[in-house]
């Protein structure tokens, strides 16, 4: 057991649209080579701490840290290149391109061409083209959809784009992942094929932050749980504390589901 | 085969002046090549960017000042009693002047405007267009004005202790400027089949997504923006070195207008797109003013456009991609109608 480093840090960030508040004050912590899932009802503000982490949206209020670099003021662009990469809510992928373009268009901080190796074609600009040609596949083989890599992204099944969303970001060279909704619309299988490449990119020591509704999934994959309610975090802690947290269970279930559930 | 069509198609009009006796068809040769760089230029931009520059005369317009100027030199007093004076140059540095200023230009106007995009875009590449004319019209001293920019040296050619040859004629332009297509052409496949052309590809597509696997936008809008107006540029010199006389009129909206046409109808986002396109809206011209009446001739021409534009939305080279695809199965035609590594 390696000693527990924080990655990422979100200390009292706040969030506000005009009076509305979306993130009231929020802090929490994701250790390196841990999985973190934030869970909470719709509206509860996990995509907006999504976007705030990302570079999307600026915070109110608070600061972001990855690996004591503040992320305050950063562009989108500038976050990935920081090795802290996420992935969208909805199929995110470049559809006219063919699955392997898209990872290839994905990879585009590891390329090491100028523009004049590009205009003229130097073998620099080759041999880092073959270089980029030999990690996609690389990342596609990872994902399991390099059957698939010279069909149109936007041709493939749902599953399938979700993992090629998965598989875009992968190509940025992340240290951590932001995941979200990644099943969501997935049927069984796909899920289920899902959590096994989950399971392959902790191995690799990927830190993940999920955002997820599957609780099944959610449960079954998370080192630690952040419950978000009404922008506020009402509860954090392993999945087994989780489950029984009296708080989240009224956030889920409304008061009358959190008495049912008391008596049941 | 199709990575040799290109080739094909370069032997074929090498061989153009060897038997086309008619210097009046030649002459549509010549104005149809420099306009198809040009739209080659604005496709970049147009096509794989996707930002419609409404004002890409400018930089067509400029790179022709600034070459003319060079060649031409001239004196000019800024304030009271402090003249600028420049002595003629060799034109081979005004060709390289005019590339080098109007890609500053390009910067410039990339830089202002790319923080806005989309239409604010479009306004501001007007805007600089109208700017510039107005600038080429009034500043009678550097330019001459509405009086244009006369006895422009054509385009000279040699070595050090070979010789030097000018190129009066319409042979020697028509190879200079098929020379400079090819350059122009190169560069433009380089660029957009590779990293580069990948993330302004990634742009157009989804900026959201570009941005989150690391891609800086602006960045690469401002390098298209530059690249762009310097072929424009380039175009524009030969412009000013072959009819070797330029007035304001070269900033009309109209020739603008007339890439814009080229790009589309040909396929924006393709690499053949603008050379179909060019080499079809230099012809149509010379074609229907053998037989129709001048006012005629224009709504030719429009009708023309619009029926390319109805019957093939997508422009003529993604669709001939389609007719050629080797298994047109659905995927494929879908594929083909976004393709953007037409050779």
């Amino acid at each position: 057991m390696t000693a527990i480093v924080p990655a990422l840090t979100i200390e009292h960030v706040a969030v506000h649209f005009g009076g509305l508040v979306a993130i009231a004050d929020m802090n929490f912590v994701v250790n390196g080579g841990e999985l973190l899932s934030l869970i909470g009802p719709n509206g509860a503000g996990k995509t907006t701490a999504f976007n705030v982490i990302t570079g999307f949206l600026k915070p109110s209020k608070g600061e972001v840290r990855y690996r004591g670099t503040s992320l305050n003021g950063l562009k989108p662009h500038q976050v990935a290149s920081l090795g802290l990469v996420r992935t969208f809510q909805r199929t995110s992928v470049f559809r006219a391109h063919s699955v392997f373009d898209n990872v290839l268009t994905g990879l585009h901080l590891s390329g090491r061409s100028n523009l004049l190796d590009t205009l003229l074609r130097l073998p620099r600009e080759r041999a880092s083209e073959q270089e980029l040609h030999d990690a996609a596949w690389e990342i596609l083989t990872l994902v399991g959809i390099d059957k698939q890599a010279h069909e149109l992204a936007g041709a493939l099944p749902y599953g399938d784009q979700r993992l090629l969303g998965v598989a875009l970001a992968l190509a940025a060279k992340p240290s951590m992942l932001l995941l979200d909704e990644p099943v969501s619309g997935m049927n069984a299988s796909e899920t289920g094929r899902f959590m096994r490449l989950l399971a392959k990119l902790r191995d690799r020591g990927m830190t993940i932050l999920l955002v997820e509704h599957d609780m099944p999934m959610v449960m079954g994959v998370s080192d630690r749980i952040v419950v978000l309610n009404y922008g506020r975090i009402i509860a954090e802690g392993p999945p087994a504390a989780i489950r029984e947290d009296p708080e989240v269970i009224r956030a889920y279930l409304g008061q009358a589901g959190a008495k049912r559930a008391a008596h049941a | 085969m199709r990575r040799f069509v290109p080739v094909i198609v370069v032997a074929l009009l090498a061989t153009v002046p060897l038997w086309l006796g008619d210097p009046y068809i030649l002459n549509a040769f010549i104005t149809t090549g420099i306009f198809t760089i040009a739209a080659m230029s604005l496709n970049l931009l147009l096509g794989y960017t996707g930002q419609l520059s409404l004002g890409h005369v400018a930089f067509f317009g400029i790179g022709a000042y600034v070459s003319a100027l060079t060649a031409l030199g001239f004196d000019v007093e800024l304030f009271d009693g402090f003249h600028v004076v420049h002595e003629p140059w060799p034109v081979i540095y005004g060709f390289i002047l005019a590339i080098v200023i109007a890609g500053l230009c390009g910067y410039l106007v990339g830089k202002l405007s790319f923080r806005v995009r989309g239409a604010y875009f479009v306004i501001v590449t007007i805007s600089f267009a109208e700017v510039v004319r107005l600038v080429a019209l009034n500043w009678v001293e550097l330019t001459q004005g509405p009086l244009a920019l006369t006895n422009i040296p054509p385009v000279t050619l040699g070595l050090p202790g070979i010789g030097y040859a000018n190129l009066y004629g319409k042979t020697g332009n028509y190879y200079l400027v098929l020379g400079v297509g090819v350059i122009a052409y190169v560069v433009i496949k380089h660029l957009v089949q590779s990293r580069i052309g990948r993330a302004m590809i990634a742009l157009k597509e989804n900026e959201s997504l570009a941005l989150s696997v690391g891609i800086n936008v602006t960045r690469y809008l401002v390098l298209a923006a530059i690249v762009s107006a310097a072929i424009a540029g380039a175009a524009g010199s030969l412009y000013a070195h072959y009819l070797r006389i330029i007035d304001p009129d070269i900033f009309l909206f109209l020739y603008t207008v007339t890439m814009v046409i080229m790009v589309i109808t040909g396929g924006k986002g393709t690499l053949a797109g603008p050379v179909v396109g060019g080499a079809l809206f230099g012809a149509i011209p010379v074609i229907v003013r053998s037989f129709a009446a001048p006012e005629v001739q224009w709504i030719l021409y429009g009708a023309f456009m619009i029926a390319i534009i109805f019957v093939l939305p997508q422009g003529i080279v993604p669709a001939i991609e389609r007719w050629f695809a080797p298994r047109p199965s659905k995927k494929q035609l879908v594929a083909s109608q976004s393709s953007v590594s037409a050779e």
